[in-house]
């Protein structure tokens, strides 16, 4: 398939030369002793073993823990191309807010025919019990997680948008804290942007979202599922960073009209709830009625402004895949700019020329559930046996409006440590925003998810992916 | 702080202390076996069954074949068995796990690390030859432990609650070593100063790691009396049931002061102090030692239920 000879490599130039972000550090690693790396390299998954940085994997034994394998060589990028990304990301985000007040209210990008009205209709993530209404500080999506994947030098596109419940960003963190404990000379020798401060950013930014029932110091927590869900490590290590809360439902429940927390003396109430649990597990007395996992009566409370839940629900609908495909449109029906961020090139196949194409060419896309999420329920293409695709063909033949599809692309690769040395491997970058009425906040840097397996282009950690510290060098 | 973190601090730190109490009492097990010949030795085995409470657990698995390897493996890392060692490093483990905001990061790691190395330890059955590294291995990790509590944790309500946690537990151990001990393993009232009873008693004050404040106290004499005494009412020791009501009264008092009102628990503590206060060993064995413990078990039961509710550990 040639993807990875094809690929764009963020540290090495065609000629074999090291491109500009990369001098430092590989001026760096040359000078080391391979043998000490790699000694390090078995070092670094004894401390997050210790340190129970894991998540969980859906399916196998109930709660069986796993390590999230982590690589040593830091993704690099230039001061340049982040600002550009950042300017692009804002915009989407800007757009992405913009677009959720809308279809909860008017509606003016169905009216003004940008926008088909069956797609926010026939969506599930479509909530009515938030018609209507405006959640405080008119902030709906609150925590944003962009995936992004690079083509080549100034080619970053956008991949997926994440605004319901973006995880990774305790991996960002802890990534950065081994990186520093390991190396700790490389981070006086390149200028490297700090990452550590997003948990009091994160507290700030909620904080500044507080309903208008909050006192001068708003109480926030984080709902979590529990210790089983695949990301409760993040849920707790962010409510430890931020001091708040970490609360689970069978904590919670309504008091005097407010969301409430038992503690030891009593009931107290919460002026902000960093939810980390589906919509639809939500409030049973709303939603699914067998969730033990939510508050009952929360949406009452919430609809009555009593609570700012962050993200807020209903916001799912702005990162459906099927949405994803309108992007373009919305951040130009929003912002009235040019998008600065791309797309990459999709097929709906809810569209009849667009089916007939993707199924003449599976074999070279990715084919995606609109409503899946995680890498779950997904065909690649190029590495499908010829099986594989027929029977996925019969899927998208019964319910051809469940999927997207788009063309494989050949992610650019930064190189992992191996025993054998540097070798490149695919990569795709999330970068966390924030977002409160007093602006729209990046952390300068995120989330690198690379690829194991030579050729691979699967980065998903609940599909044996890993993940790299992402360095944003300072000017 | 939420009901369900003190639940989770409180049991934690519970598991954790009678996972060390389980090691101890095997150990002094082992300890007299080695010198007593196979009669005896399983009257020895079987004491520590019934000490920790397992009888009918045990003998559901293996009716009356109270061997040492049997005996250990059930105590130690049997599935069939939720009080084995290894059910409560878990159960630790996943308390510690579910409430880690609440726990320093030394705490959290020292927790998870104890459990990863014993469960590692503990994966298969435990050969003889092996036998006293795992009980100290267990000893070591859960002072480790410990340590860490003791180095990094803030002196607040999170604190007295993992305290409490751990007298309470420790306080029941203590008591039923001495309970056992008194009614059960000696063969009968004649045996009371031979050699055999001695040894018996050493082994107690070993498994209590008290055998050599004992003999710093009491000039190497073994003298049941006393060794009940220090046990029971010598406010220096760190297992008698003296210094861990003492411990109790002091994490209560803690809480009180810093929600400003005292509870059932208070109060309920309260009584069970005021027999200390005044008892002596005479007036200990006159009332009867069996009653005298029985009625402290069943009041320190009363006492972590009182502090469970009080405190809204559930819903």
């Amino acid at each position: 398939m040639g993807q990875t000879t094809a690929a764009f490599d963020e540290m090495l130039t065609q000629a074999g030369g090291v491109r500009a972000a990369y001098g430092d550090y590989r001026e760096w690693f040359d000078a080391q002793d391979p043998a000490l790396l790699r000694r390090k390299n078995g070092e670094a998954e004894n401390f997050f073993r210790r340190t129970g940085i894991t998540f969980n994997v859906y399916g196998d034994d109930a709660g069986e823990e796993r390590l999230i394998p982590f690589d040593m060589v830091p993704r690099i990028v230039t001061p340049n191309e982040w600002r550009k990304l950042s300017r692009g990301i804002e915009q989407r985000v800007r757009a992405l807010n913009a677009f959720l007040h809308d279809i909860y209210h008017r509606q003016e990008i169905v009216r003004a025919g940008r926008l088909p009205q069956r797609l926010i209709a026939e969506n599930a993530a479509f909530l009515p019990q938030m018609v209507g209404f405006v959640p405080p500080g008119g902030v709906y999506t609150h925590i944003v997680g962009v995936d992004l994947v690079r083509t080549g030098p100034d080619e970053f596109m956008v991949l997926e948008d994440n605004a319901r419940t973006p995880s990774g960003v305790s991996y960002m963190l802890e990534n950065r804290e081994t990186m520093m404990a390991m190396f700790p000379e490389l981070f006086t020798r390149v200028k490297v942007a700090p990452v550590q401060d997003y948990p009091r950013r994160l507290a700030r930014s909620l904080a500044a979202c507080a309903p208008a029932a909050a006192g001068d110091r708003p109480t926030v927590a984080v709902l979590t599922p529990g210790i089983y869900n695949s990301a409760y490590f993040e849920h707790a290590f962010l409510a430890d960073q931020m001091g708040a809360e970490l609360v689970e439902g069978s904590d919670l429940r309504v008091v005097d009209g407010r969301v409430a927390m038992r503690t030891t003396r009593g009931y107290e109430p919460i002026d902000v709830l960093y939810r980390r649990v589906d919509d639809e597990y939500l409030d049973p007395l709303t939603f699914n009625p067998n969730s033990a996992l939510g508050v009952p009566g929360i949406m009452d409370i919430y609809r009555a402004g009593g609570i700012t839940i962050a993200n807020a629900p209903g916001t799912g609908i702005a990162d459906d895949k099927a949405i994803y495909s309108f992007m373009p449109e919305i951040v130009e029906f929003y912002t009235g700019e040019k998008p600065l961020l791309q797309n990459v090139p999709t097929w709906r196949c809810s569209e009849k020329d667009s089916l007939a194409y993707v199924l003449d060419n599976l074999a070279e896309l990715v084919v995606k559930e609109v409503h899946g999420s995680g890498g779950y329920g997904m065909l690649i293409g190029p590495t499908s046996s010829r099986k594989e695709i027929e029977a996925f063909a019969l899927k998208l033949r019964a319910k051809p409006e469940s999927y997207i599809a788009q063309p494989t692309l050949a992610l650019s690769t930064v190189p992992i440590f191996t025993r054998a040395g540097l070798a490149p491997r695919h990569v795709d970058l999330r970068p966390f925003v924030l977002v409160s009425p007093k602006g729209i906040e990046i952390t300068p840097g995120g989330l690198t998810r690379v690829a194991l397996k030579k050729g691979s282009l699967v980065v998903n950690s609940s599909q044996g992916g890993g993940t790299k510290d992402t360095w944003v060098l300072e000017d | 702080m939420l009901g369900r973190t003190a639940n989770g601090v409180f049991w934690m730190a519970r598991y954790l202390e009678r996972a060390e109490n389980t090691a101890r009492l095997l150990d002094a097990g082992f300890r007299m076996a080695l010198t007593r010949d196979v009669l005896t030795a399983e009257a020895e085995w079987r004491s520590v069954i019934l000490t920790v409470g397992q009888t009918a657990g045990f003998e559901a698995v293996h009716g009356q074949a109270y061997t040492g390897d049997k005996v250990w493996n059930f105590l130690l890392r049997d599935k069939a068995n939720p009080g084995s060692v290894l059910a409560m490093l878990e159960g630790a483990r996943t308390n510690a796990r579910s409430v880690r905001t609440a726990l320093t990061r030394e705490v959290w790691e020292a927790v998870n690390e104890s459990w990863m190395l014993l469960s590692e330890w503990l994966a298969r059955p435990v050969k003889e030859a092996v036998l006293g590294q795992v009980l100290a291995a267990v000893r070591r990790q859960m002072t480790l432990v410990r340590g860490a509590m003791d180095g990094t944790m803030l002196r607040n309500e999170i604190h007295n609650f993992t305290r409490m946690g751990t007298f309470i537990e420790r306080a029941d151990n203590t008591a039923r070593i001495l309970d056992v001990k008194y009614y059960v393993l000696l063969p009968s009232i004649a045996w009371v100063g031979s050699s055999l009873d001695n040894v018996q008693w050493e082994s107690v004050l070993r498994s209590v790691a008290g055998d050599r404040a004992y003999r710093w106290l009491n000039a190497g004499a073994m003298d049941p009396r006393g060794i009940a005494q220090f046990l029971i009412l010598d406010q220096r020791f760190p297992r008698s049931l003296h210094f861990c009501i003492d411990k109790l009264r002091s994490n209560l008092r803690g809480l009180a002061h810093e929600y400003g009102h005292e509870t059932g628990a208070h109060e309920l503590l309260r009584g069970l102090g005021t027999q200390f206060h005044d008892a002596t060993i005479e007036s200990i064995v006159e009332h009867g030692l069996h009653e005298f413990i029985t009625e402290f078990i069943a009041c320190n039961q009363q006492v972590a239920q009182a502090i469970e509710r009080d405190y809204r550990f559930y819903a």
